[in-house]
């Protein structure tokens, strides 16, 4: 049987999905992260900046219309007090440069009075500058004192760098978190699914019951869909047993009537022509009627085996009832058929079918071997179970075809001349697998052919 | 009035050979100036410093011994003259040390100072390192220096404190004997003055109690160390330890470590970022840092001055921003003004 078209795979596309979401998550939150650190870390340096300049202004005063600034010493020292920085400040009254570095440039906020920032390059070194102001009464009247003070990024950017490796820390335990969860969801989203498959795999070549076992609402419609796709299954399947043995039954009868008038006429002619002509004519409907009557039989079989039977059997007596009935036909072919073995064994399943099974086999053998023969029957308990060796002195199964002739319709290719429909040993097969146990065909060592039979213990 | 104690500019003449280089260095007073090692050597090595040739010589020649494939150029300036010849671009050193904390500071702070990182100064302690560009190899530490002969049956004061209350009970014997740095003139004077203040009031209280002595104010250590050898001076308030305590004549005078706190001057070494031969100035700044603070460190200093006595008073100066506050243009005229209204009072 070929395997279905795959393409793609639902749990596989769960789970790049969940990992493509966690992923985006990750970057997203990693992001989020690093912005907030920039944040923080700007806002506190400004802080710190801001505190410096302000300790500056607050120390200026004015006096007899000068501005005295006395720069205090923390006001720089506390800018390098956790990481080495390079500090730099400029103090202005109006336009007029006091102090400091005369070429630090002044950020220029909204309102004059609070204070105000900017990132810049000073002196080879990015900088932070923060800029305060205060008005101050001088000879010349109400002026603007502005002090700047600024700061290199090496406190700021070690504790960024501090930050993202925590940051990255953490969004690698988000996304392994994220790869392990993804992966136990994606497992139990499809856990129905493998349900489903196992139910159904688990289940008998004939059984078309529907599936009953709960499932999640998005299957209900595939359990459905199957479901009634085995009702129709079934019902064909039944439509079309019920077809086939309606027909062999309807023509059983007719053929017998042909076959009796056909012995009549033969009894009467006295053509040779004519007589050789009804007696191909009576091979042809025994042929026929066989047939029909094997079908009928595959039928029952297959009818019978939606409910088979658990009574306990006794194998071996089984077997000499078979034997006894064939007797009739195997004496008009002078085939000794002989119950060898016989142990004492039981098996549970439908006596019927099996009586069936062992004609089937014991109907072969007569027909497949020549007048004559020897046919065999042992039946032995084994380890594992019973067993039952049927074996004739004819000739053998073609060893080519061995795989081949218990399908349905299948003859071996020495089966011409032979009256037969290819059903006997696919009845057979049938019966011994319903129950729990297996058909093997072989040919003996000194020439013919082997059917084994192996039941597992009751 | 001011006592007429030696001009610093005379002072300067005096002690050394006053050249001007023109040509190769631009303008700026060299005080001294030495080649060690090989002169036909292939590469040299260009330092500026304030330290004088003897007290670096040893340093050098260990530096000599380890790479005899250079030559060093060795000059001497004052620290503003360093100062400002590191600061015209037209001038090229790979090394420039200085003991004016503040001044480096704003060299490199002004983005003058190239920065280095190796093996070596990753061992160094915070304090002795700052933003990779400026690196302390000597603790020095501005002492009391005392005439022993002098002081008689005095006891030698320990403290400020002390100090202040010898130089109040015998005015008359310390009169124009005391002296102390002219910070006006001095760089390191100013430094230690300004620390001095920053650590305790005290500093004005025996700046005036010596105001009212007749203190006499000197550009430099050796002077001070000098004129208490001479008796022209009994107490000389702020010297250089280091340069006390290296001297042969050092039992000659009394080195005191004030108790109350003893600031401590950390000479730096930087390499300036426009630096002709950067691989050899990391080289010997590595060298300098390895003997000063390696296990094998040799004491720049004599082993007399034991730093780690002092404990909380030992009042290490931070190299960092803070110095740039005292070298600001208002900063430092209000406090010259200050401390020349305690120190002039006659």
């Amino acid at each position: 049987m070929s395997g279905p078209f795959i393409k793609g795979s639902i749990r596989r596309r769960l789970l790049l999905s969940l990992l493509a979401g966690a992923a985006v998550l990750t970057v997203i939150v990693y992001l989020v992260m690093q912005s907030v650190a920039r944040q923080v870390a700007e806002e506190s340096q400004d802080n710190v900046l801001t505190a410096s300049a302000l300790s500056i202004l607050d120390s200026a005063r004015s006096a007899g219309g000068l501005v005295h600034v006395d720069l205090p010493y923390a006001a720089l020292s506390m800018l390098d007090s956790v990481t080495d920085e390079r500090v730099f400040y400029a103090i202005r009254l109006g336009e007029e440069f006091l102090s400091g570095y005369a070429d630090l440039p002044a950020a220029e906020g909204s309102r004059p009075t609070a204070p105000a920032f900017r990132s810049t390059t000073f002196l080879g070194e990015e900088v932070r500058i923060a800029t305060v102001r205060r008005s101050v009464s001088t000879d010349l009247g109400q002026k603007w004192l502005t002090v700047s003070v600024a700061q290199t990024l090496a406190g700021k950017k070690r504790t960024l760098a501090r930050f993202n490796r925590t940051s990255l820390g953490i969004g690698a335990g988000f996304f392994l978190v994220s790869v392990l969860l993804s992966a136990v969801i994606s497992r139990s989203a499809t856990q129905p699914l493998h349900r489903l498959t196992a139910s159904v795999s688990r289940r008998g070549p004939t059984d078309l019951r529907p599936v009953a076992a709960p499932v999640p609402s998005e299957m209900a419609p595939l359990v459905s869909s199957l479901n009634s796709l085995m009702a129709r299954l079934r019902t064909s399947l039944s439509r079309s047993e019920d077809f086939i043995a309606e027909a062999a039954h309807r023509v059983r009868t007719p053929l017998a009537i042909v076959r009796t008038k056909a012995e009549v006429a033969l009894r009467r002619s006295g053509d040779d022509a004519t007589r050789a002509a009804l007696r191909e004519m009576i091979h042809a409907i025994d042929d026929s009627s066989r047939t029909a009557g094997q079908l009928l039989d595959h039928a029952m079989v297959t009818f019978r085996l939606d409910t088979l039977l658990r009574e306990k059997i006794d194998l071996a007596q089984l077997t000499r009832d078979s034997i006894k009935r064939l007797h009739p036909l195997s004496d008009m072919k002078e085939i000794d058929i002989a119950a060898g073995r016989m142990d004492s064994v039981t098996v549970q399943g439908d006596a019927i079918l099996l009586q069936n099974a062992l004609q089937n086999v014991f109907d072969n053998a007569v027909k497949y071997t020549p007048n004559g023969a020897r046919v065999t029957v042992d039946v032995s308990a084994t380890a594992r179970g019973a067993r039952i060796d049927i074996r004739d002195t004819g000739p053998g199964f073609p060893a080519t075809e061995m795989a081949r002739i218990t399908e349905r319709f299948q003859r071996g290719e020495n089966a011409e001349g032979v009256v037969g429909s290819g059903l006997g040993l696919t009845i057979v097969r049938e019966v011994v697998e319903a129950h729990g146990g297996q058909m093997t065909l072989s040919n003996n060592p000194g020439g013919g052919a082997c059917v084994t039979l192996q039941f597992p213990q009751s | 009035m001011r006592h007429p104690a030696i001009s610093p500019v005379l002072t300067i003449a005096f002690a050394v050979c006053a050249t001007w280089i023109a040509g190769t260095l631009h303008a700026f007073e060299i005080e001294d100036h030495a080649r060690f090692g090989d002169p036909g050597a292939a590469r040299e090595i260009r330092i500026i410093s304030t330290a004088d040739i003897t007290f670096f010589e040893p340093m050098i020649a260990a530096f000599l011994s380890a790479n005899p494939e250079v030559t060093v150029d060795y000059t001497v300036a004052s620290s503003t003259e360093l100062s400002g010849a590191v600061t015209n671009a037209a001038n090229q050193f790979d090394v420039v040390i200085s003991s004016a904390m503040d001044l480096q500071t704003k060299l490199a702070n002004d983005g003058r100072a190239m920065r280095h990182q190796s093996d070596v100064t990753e061992m160094l302690p915070d304090w002795a390192v700052w933003n990779d560009m400026l690196f302390a190899f000597t603790q020095e530490p501005a002492t009391i220096i005392l005439s022993k002969t002098a002081l008689g049956a005095l006891p030698v004061p320990q403290s400020r404190h002390d100090l202040i209350n010898l130089l109040r009970q015998h005015p008359d014997r310390f009169r124009g004997k005391v002296g102390t740095y002219d910070i006006r003139q001095s760089g390191l004077g100013y430094l230690f003055a300004t620390q001095d203040t920053r650590a305790s009031e005290t500093y004005w209280r025996l700046t005036e109690v010596m105001g009212r002595l007749g203190a006499r104010l000197y550009c430099c250590s050796s002077e001070m160390i000098d004129a208490v050898k001479s008796g022209e001076l009994l107490i000389a308030y702020n010297v250089l330890g280091s340069y006390a305590a290296n001297r042969s004549d050092r039992d000659e005078f009394a080195i005191v470590l004030p108790t109350d706190f003893t600031t401590v001057m950390l000479r730096t070494a930087m390499i300036p970022e426009n630096a002709p031969a950067p691989d050899l100035a990391a080289a010997f700044v590595d060298h300098l840092l390895q003997m000063a603070h390696g296990p094998q460190a040799r004491p720049l200093t004599h082993t007399d001055i034991n730093l780690t006595q002092l404990g909380t008073a030992l009042n290490r100066i931070r190299i960092g921003p803070g110095l740039l506050v005292f070298l600001d243009q208002l900063k430092r005229r209000a406090f010259l003004a200050e401390w020349e209204n305690a120190i002039e009072q006659n």
